[in-house]
C-alpha cells in the first residue's frame, strides 16, 4: 500500500490491517507519534488525516490510502514554527513530553476550525490524557496560539 | 561570606584518583563525553572552545524537570551563561567504571535536587576555581584579582577578559582544587530562576527519542503476556499454532510467569500474542477479591498489635476521659501508575555481553538488573538512558529490564525491544498500596483536642518491595508524613500513629508521593471532621493544633490569605482546606468546589503554597505543583484498581479513567520558601489535592465521602 505522509509517499508492505500509528512508527520509522493505549482513549497517537485530527491507534492503514497525513514531524518545517509549537514552548507546556506530540496536532486541529475557541472548546476538542497534568499550561498556551496565525491545512503544513 | 568546604570522600577526586586516572582529569569517559571533545573541568562539566558548556547529569529526567535543576545548580556555581549550557546523562556504567563518581543516579522521592545538592554544586565550584587559575596564570597574576561571571573569567585591575572556551583546555590540565567555596544564596545567580527547560524543544517537534522509540540496525520487537493472576506461573504454551503468523520470528518463555513473542514489528507480535495459546497455572492467590481484601484490612482497624509509628502522652487515657470522642474510618484503593509511555526497554546480547536502552528511574539499578538477568558481571553491561515517558515511581522497578534482557539472550546477537502493552502495563503495576484508617479524637468540655489516635490498615511497600528494609515489622515509610518530624499537629497533647501491616498478594510499589497521598487524606478530612464537632472554624482549628509547628503554620497562613479563606464567594461555591509535610517540603492548599443539583462536582479553583526551603527554578516548581494536583486528584475522583479472582480488573484508560483537560481546575501556586534547608518538590504537593477538595465538597453537601476514589453517585442528594 501508500501512504502520503508529511508530503512524502512511502510504500509499505504492512498488513493492510495495521493500525496507522504501528505503520508510522514501525514501518516508516517516524517516531514522535505515540503509542499510550491502543482504543482511541488517550490521544498520544493523533495525526492530522486530510486535516482533521484523527487517534492512529484505531484506524487500519489500509483504509487511509489516498489521504494526506501530517504527522508531528511534518507540522512545521523546523519542527518548532507552528503557531501551537511556538505557544507551546513560550508557555513551557510540556513535563515528560510523551503526549505533547499528540496535544500539539489536537491543538492545531482545533485552531485550524476554531480559531478563537472557547474554553468550553478547548475542554471538549483536547481529551487527550497528560499524565504529568499540563492541562493548565496546554489551556493558555492554546489562548496564545490563537492570537497567532495558524496556517490552513491546504498548505499540507496544519 | 562564602563557605569552604572540603571535598570529602565521594567527591570526585578521591573517586578520579581510585579510578586510576590520576590528576590529570583525563581518564576514559568514552559515553560521557560523547557530545564531542571539549575540556573536562572536574566531572561534571565540560567546556568546548565556543563556550559551551555541557553538564552531566546522574538523575534521570522524567518530567520533573530535574535535569535542568541539576544543571543550574552546576552552572550557577561554574558562573556559566545559561545560553551555552546543555546537559547530558553519565551512563551507568561509566559511573560504575569510576567508583560511582556521579553518585546516586536513583531519581525518586523527589530527591533528585536535595539530595544532589551539594556535590553538583561542589563539582560546578571546582570548575569555575580551575578557570580563574588557567586565567590568572596567563596572565601571571594572583587568582585573586580575577573574577568569573557569564563564562567570562576577568582580571578586575586591568579589564581583560578571557572567555571560557579560550582557557578551558589549559584549565583542565590543572590540578583540581581539594576544598572550593560555594555560593552563599546571596550570591545565586541562576539558582532561584526560571531559566528554560534544557529538554523542551525536542518535545515539541517528535524528536525526543524515548526509550519505545529506539530503532537499531537489525532489530526485533517483543510483546509479553504476563500470568494475569498475581503469584501465578506459565504452564505451557503452543507456539506452532502461530509460527506461521506475519512476523513471528519466535516464542520464548521469558521466566516462570510470562511468555513473549518476537517479531518483526511490535505490532505482529502483540497480534500474535493474542492468538498464542496458553496455559496459566493460576496458584493460590486465584480467588483474590477486593471484598477479601476489605475484610482482612477492616480487621487490621481494631487489632491488638499494631507497629508504633509515634506516641506520646497516654492516648487511652486521653480517649477514655474525653467530653466527646470523634471518630471515622477512611479508605482508598489500589492505583495504577499508569506513565503514558508503557514499560519498555531494549536489549542486544552479544557475545556475552549486554547492552539496554531504557528509561529508568535508576540507572545503577538497571545497571545491575541488566547483570544479573543476563548473568554476567557488571562490567560486561552498557546502559542507555533515555528520558521518560513519566515515571512516578513505576520506573524505579527493574521488572521489564530483567524481562527484555531475558528475551534478548533467546534471540543472540539482535537487539529486541520488548514494549508492554497498556492492558499489561494496567494489569502489572507495583500499586499505591490499599489502606484504610480508623481515626479517633477526644476532646474536652471547651472543644480542646485532648488526644488522637490514628489506625492504619494496610499494604506495606517496604514488606513486598525491600523487606530487608523493615524495622522489626515496621515500615517506617508507612507513616510517611506522620513522623515526629513532618507531623504538623503536635501540640496535641496524646497522641498515637500506628499500623497493622495488613499484605495482600498484590505487588505495591512507591507511587508519587506514597504514603502521603493516604495519610493526608485521611488525616486532613478527619481534622476537618473534628473542628466542626467542635463547632470551631477548620483554619482556626488546625492553627491551635500548629503551635508546635510553626513552619507548618506559615504555609497554611499563606494559603489562607492569598485564598481569601473566610471572605465571601459566589453562590454555590464553597472552599476547603488542608496541610501536610513530606518529602522535606511544608505544603498547603485550599479548593473551591461546587457541586450541583444533580451531584456533579466542579472544581474551580485550587491555591497551594509549598515552602521547599530553597527553590532552583520557580517556574518548574509551578508546574509540578499544578501537575500533582492532576495526578492527586485522579486518584481520588477517577481512578481505582480492583481485584477479582486474584487479577486486576482495569485494563485499560477506558476502564481506569484519569483526568482530563476538561476537568483541570485552576492552580495557583505561591512557593513561600523559607530558606536554610533543600526540600522536595515533584511530591509533597500531591498529599493536599484530595483533602483541599473533599474539605469543600463537605462545606458544599454536608456529605463526608469516607471511600476513595469516589464512586458514581456519591454526591448525589439521596
Amino acid at each position: 500500500m501508500q501512504l502520503n505522509i508529511n508530503g512524502k509517499v512511502h510504500d509499505v508492505d504492512a498488513d493492510p490491517d495495521t493500525p496507522l500509528l504501528w505503520v508510522i512508527r514501525e514501518w516508516i520509522g517516524l517516531t514522535g507519534t505515540k503509542y499510550g493505549c491502543g482504543i482511541a482513549q488517550c490521544g498520544a497517537c493523533s495525526v492530522h488525516i486530510d486535516g482533521e485530527v484523527t487517534r492512529s491507534c484505531s484506524i487500519a492503514a489500509g483504509s487511509v490510502g489516498g489521504a494526506k497525513i501530517v504527522t508531528i514531524e511534518g507540522l512545521s518545517e523546523d519542527g518548532l514554527s507552528h503557531p501551537v509549537q511556538v505557544a507551546w514552548l513560550q508557555h513551557e507546556v510540556p513535563q515528560c513530553g510523551y503526549c505533547q506530540s499528540g496535544q500539539i496536532m489536537a491543538a492545531a486541529s482545533l485552531l485550524h476550525q476554531k480559531p478563537n475557541p472557547t474554553e468550553a472548546d478547548v475542554a471538549q476538542a483536547i481529551t487527550n490524557i497528560c499524565r504529568c497534568g499540563t492541562y493548565q499550561r496546554i489551556k493558555a498556551a492554546i489562548d496564545t496560539a490563537a492570537a497567532l496565525t495558524v496556517p490552513s491545512p491546504a498548505n499540507g503544513k496544519a | 561570606m562564602s563557605h569552604t568546604i572540603q571535598l570529602g570522600r565521594r567527591s570526585f577526586l578521591t573517586a578520579a584518583v581510585a579510578a586510576g586516572g590520576g590528576l590529570s582529569l583525563g581518564w576514559s569517559l568514552p559515553k560521557a563525553a560523547a557530545q564531542g571533545t571539549g575540556a573536562e573541568l572536574g566531572i561534571w562539566a565540560v567546556i568546548q572552545p565556543d563556550d559551551t558548556t555541557i553538564i552531566r547529569i546522574a538523575r534521570s529526567e522524567m518530567g520533573q524537570g530535574t535535569l535542568t535543576g541539576l544543571a543550574q545548580l552546576v552552572a550557577d556555581e561554574l558562573d556559566a551563561d545559561w545560553r551555552f549550557v546543555k546537559a547530558e546523562y553519565v551512563a551507568p556504567e561509566v559511573n560504575l567504571a569510576n567508583k560511582r563518581a556521579w553518585g546516586d543516579m536513583s531519581t525518586g522521592g523527589s530527591r533528585g535536587i536535595r539530595a544532589s545538592v551539594d556535590y553538583v554544586r561542589k563539582g560546578g565550584a571546582v570548575g569555575r576555581a580551575m578557570l580563574i587559575e588557567a586565567a590568572s596564570k596567563q596572565w601571571g597574576v594572583p587568582p585573586g584579582e580575577c573574577s568569573a561571571a557569564m563564562s567570562v573569567v576577568t582580571h578586575k585591575p586591568s579589564g581583560r577578559r578571557l572567555r571560557y572556551g579560550e582557557i578551558a583546555a589549559e584549565a583542565a590540565k590543572l590540578t583540581p582544587p581539594t576544598d572550593v567555596k560555594v555560593k552563599t544564596p546571596a550570591e545565586w545567580t541562576l539558582i532561584g530562576r526560571g531559566v528554560k527547560r534544557l529538554d523542551t524543544a525536542d518535545k515539541l517537534s517528535g524528536k525526543t527519542v524515548f526509550a519505545i522509540d529506539v530503532q537499531l540496525p537489525n532489530m526485533l520487537s517483543a510483546a509479553i503476556a504476563q500470568c494475569p493472576v498475581f503469584g501465578g506461573k506459565l504452564k505451557s504454551f503452543d507456539a506452532s499454532k502461530i509460527a506461521s503468523m506475519n512476523g513471528v520470528q519466535k516464542v520464548v518463555r521469558v521466566d516462570d510467569s510470562s511468555v513473549a513473542v518476537v517479531a518483526d514489528k511490535w505490532f505482529q507480535a502483540k497480534t500474535a500474542l493474542a492468538a498464542l495459546p496458553i496455559v496459566w497455572d493460576e496458584g493460590p492467590n486465584a480467588t483474590v477479591n477486593s471484598q477479601q481484601i476489605d475484610t482482612l484490612l477492616k480487621g487490621g482497624l481494631d487489632a491488638t498489635e499494631a507497629a508504633l509509628g509515634q506516641q506520646h502522652g497516654d492516648i487511652a487515657t486521653a480517649l477514655a476521659g474525653a467530653a466527646t470522642k470523634v471518630e471515622a474510618v477512611y479508605g482508598t484503593q489500589f492505583q495504577n501508575h499508569a506513565t503514558l509511555e508503557p514499560m519498555n526497554c531494549t536489549a542486544k546480547w552479544d557475545d556475552g555481553k549486554i547492552e539496554v536502552w531504557v528509561g529508568s528511574q535508576n540507572g545503577d539499578a538497571s545497571l545491575a538488573a541488566a547483570a544479573e538477568a543476563a548473568g554476567v558481571r557488571l562490567d560486561a553491561v552498557k546502559v542507555h538512558k533515555h528520558h521518560l515517558g513519566g515515571g512516578f515511581g513505576r520506573r524505579g522497578n527493574q521488572d521489564y529490564v530483567r524481562q527484555a534482557v531475558l528475551i534478548a539472550k533467546q534471540v543472540p546477537g539482535r537487539p529486541v525491544k520488548l514494549i508492554w502493552s497498556r492492558e499489561e502495563d494496567m494489569q502489572h503495576g507495583f500499586y499505591r498500596p490499599i489502606t484504610q484508617c480508623k481515626l479517633t479524637a477526644g476532646l474536652d468540655a471547651q472543644g480542646n483536642v485532648t488526644g488522637l489516635h490514628a489506625r492504619i490498615s494496610g499494604q506495606s511497600i517496604l514488606a513486598y518491595l525491600m523487606p530487608q528494609r523493615m524495622e522489626n515489622g515496621v515500615d517506617r515509610i508507612a507513616f510517611q508524613g506522620w513522623t515526629a518530624e513532618e507531623f504538623g499537629y503536635m501540640a496535641i497533647p496524646n497522641l498515637r500513629i500506628d499500623h497493622a501491616v495488613r499484605n495482600t498478594s498484590v505487588p505495591v510499589g512507591f507511587w508519587r508521593g506514597v504514603n502521603t497521598n493516604q495519610n493526608a487524606l485521611y488525616m486532613e478530612c478527619f481534622v476537618d471532621e473534628v473542628a466542626h464537632a467542635a463547632r470551631q472554624d477548620p483554619l482556626d482549628f488546625r492553627r491551635s493544633l500548629m503551635t508546635k509547628n510553626p513552619k507548618h503554620l506559615a504555609v497554611l497562613n499563606a494559603v489562607a490569605e492569598r485564598a481569601g479563606w473566610g471572605t465571601p464567594l459566589p453562590k454555590g461555591i464553597y472552599r476547603g482546606i488542608a496541610q501536610n509535610c513530606g518529602f522535606g517540603s511544608y505544603t498547603a492548599a485550599v479548593a473551591e468546589v461546587s457541586v450541583s443539583p444533580k451531584g456533579d462536582l466542579k472544581i474551580h479553583r485550587i491555591v497551594c503554597a509549598s515552602d521547599t526551603g530553597y527553590v532552583v527554578n520557580p517556574d518548574q516548581v509551578a508546574g509540578q505543583i499544578e501537575g500533582s494536583f492532576v495526578y492527586g486528584l485522579s486518584s481520588v475522583l477517577f481512578s481505582k484498581i480492583t481485584i477479582d479472582k486474584g487479577r486486576v480488573m482495569q485494563s485499560n484508560f477506558d476502564d481506569n479513567q484519569v483526568m482530563r483537560l476538561a476537568d483541570m481546575p485552576k492552580v495557583e501556586s505561591i512557593l513561600v520558601p523559607s530558606g536554610g534547608f533543600w526540600g522536595g518538590v515533584g511530591e509533597p504537593t500531591i498529599a493536599v489535592s484530595g483533602p483541599a477538595v473533599l474539605n469543600a465538597v463537605f462545606a458544599a453537601t454536608g456529605k463526608r465521602i469516607r471511600s476513595l476514589p469516589l464512586n458514581p453517585g456519591d454526591l448525589r442528594p439521596a
